[in-house]
C-alpha cells in the first residue's frame, strides 16, 4: 500500500460480502491504498474511485439493490460520479447502480431461476472505457459470475442507446467469442454483462474481476480490469468527493 | 386508512416464476389455467384519512421504491 497512489473507496453495505475482496485486489493487485466506506457515510473521504461491491445488500429486500439505493452513501457516490470520479459496480453492485439510476436499466431474476455460480466468457465490447484500456477489443476474458439476479433489462430505446454510443462493454460469449444466447449464464437482453452510463466513468458489470486477478487463483483475466482503472487513475487529476 | 400494493412485472417482460409454476400447475394435471404471473402484495397501514392525500403519497412510495418502473407496474387499493 502506498501512501501517495490512488485512493480507492470500496462502500459496505449491510450484507455487502465481496468488499474484503475488494480490498485485497486494491491493496494487494494493484498496491493501492484502500478503504472502507461504511453506507451511513453521508460525506466521501477524498478518493480518486469508488468500488461498490457484490453481496445481498439488505438481505436483497424487495429488490436487488432497492433498499441500498436509499443508504446515505449512495447520494455522495452520485455527486462524486457527476463530477467524473470513477466508480465501478460489481454484482449487487451493478443492480445498486441500476437502482440508484445511475445506470439505465433493471434486472430481472435469471430465466433459469437458479443462482449461477461458476466461470463465463466476455468478449470486451469497447476498450475505450477507463475499466478496460488494457484489453483488446472483442478480447474474451473469463470471469465468474454469482448471482441470481443478472438478467439485465431494458426498454427498446435505451437499448439502441446503449449500442450506438458503445456503451455495452461486456458481453456473454462462447469461449471462442461468439456471442450467442447459449453462452448467457441469466437471459440477459443482447448478452449484457456490463455497461457505462453516458459520461464513460461509471461502470457496472455482473462478472466478479476482483475473484481472478492472481495467478495463485488460477486466472487473472479480472486483473486487466483492474489494473485497466489504474492507469486511469494514475493519468488524471484527483476527483475529490465532498 | 389501509393501503393495499400489488406489484407486478410489465406484460410483455419474462416471467420466469410465473412459467415455472404454470408448468406445475400443468404437472397437477389442472387444465385450464393460462397464464401464470408472481408479483408482490404489499400491506401499509397510513395515519391519514384523507383518500386524496393517501393516493398521492402511495404513487410517490410506489414510483420510487415499492416499484421498479423499468420492469414493474403497480396498483393500489385503499381501505378506510
Amino acid at each position: 500500500m502506498t501512501d501517495s497512489g490512488p485512493r480507492i473507496g470500496i462502500i459496505v453495505f449491510p450484507g455487502s460480502n465481496c468488499d474484503q475482496d475488494c480490498y485485497h485486489a486494491v491493496s494487494t493487485v494493484l498496491e493501492a491504498s484502500a478503504e472502507f466506506i461504511w453506507h451511513k457515510t453521508s460525506v466521501l473521504p477524498p478518493l480518486d474511485a469508488v468500488l461498490i461491491p457484490g453481496g445481498f445488500s439488505y438481505g436483497d429486500y424487495l429488490r436487488t439493490g432497492a433498499i441500498a439505493r436509499f443508504s446515505p452513501v449512495m447520494e455522495a457516490v452520485t455527486s462524486f460520479a457527476a463530477e467524473g470520479g470513477f466508480v465501478l459496480g460489481i454484482c449487487n453492485g451493478f443492480q445498486i447502480l441500476l437502482e440508484a439510476g445511475l445506470l439505465p436499466g433493471a434486472m430481472l431474476r435469471n430465466t433459469s431461476l437458479s443462482f449461477v455460480c461458476r466461470d463465463v466468457h466476455v468478449r470486451v465490447e469497447s476498450n475505450a472505457t477507463p475499466f478496460t484500456a488494457r484489453c483488446a477489443p472483442g478480447q474474451v476474458l473469463k470471469l465468474p459470475v454469482a448471482h441470481a439476479e443478472g438478467n439485465y433489462y431494458t426498454d427498446p430505446n435505451t437499448l439502441a442507446t446503449l449500442i450506438s454510443t458503445k456503451r455495452i462493454v461486456f458481453r456473454y460469449c462462447t469461449p471462442d467469442g461468439d456471442v450467442m444466447q447459449d453462452a448467457c449464464p441469466n437471459g440477459s437482453i443482447d448478452n449484457i454483462a456490463g455497461i457505462t452510463n453516458a459520461a464513460g466513468n461509471v461502470l457496472g458489470m455482473m462478472p466478479h474481476p476482483e475473484r481472478c486477478a492472481e495467478a495463485i487463483l488460477g486466472n487473472e483475466d479480472g486483473k486487466l480490469i483492474l489494473l485497466s482503472l489504474l492507469d486511469a487513475l494514475k493519468s488524471r487529476p484527483n476527483v475529490t468527493a465532498g | 386508512m389501509k393501503a393495499r400494493v400489488f406489484i407486478t412485472l410489465k406484460r410483455g417482460i419474462l416471467d420466469p416464476q410465473g412459467q415455472a409454476v404454470l408448468h406445475a400447475i400443468e404437472a397437477l394435471g389442472q387444465t385450464g389455467v393460462k397464464e401464470a404471473r408472481i408479483g408482490k402484495f404489499i400491506e401499509l397501514e397510513l395515519t391519514t384519512t384523507d383518500r386524496p392525500a393517501a393516493e398521492t403519497q402511495l404513487k410517490m412510495l410506489c414510483e420510487t421504491l415499492l416499484a421498479n418502473t423499468v420492469i414493474e407496474e403497480y396498483r393500489f387499493e385503499l381501505q378506510d
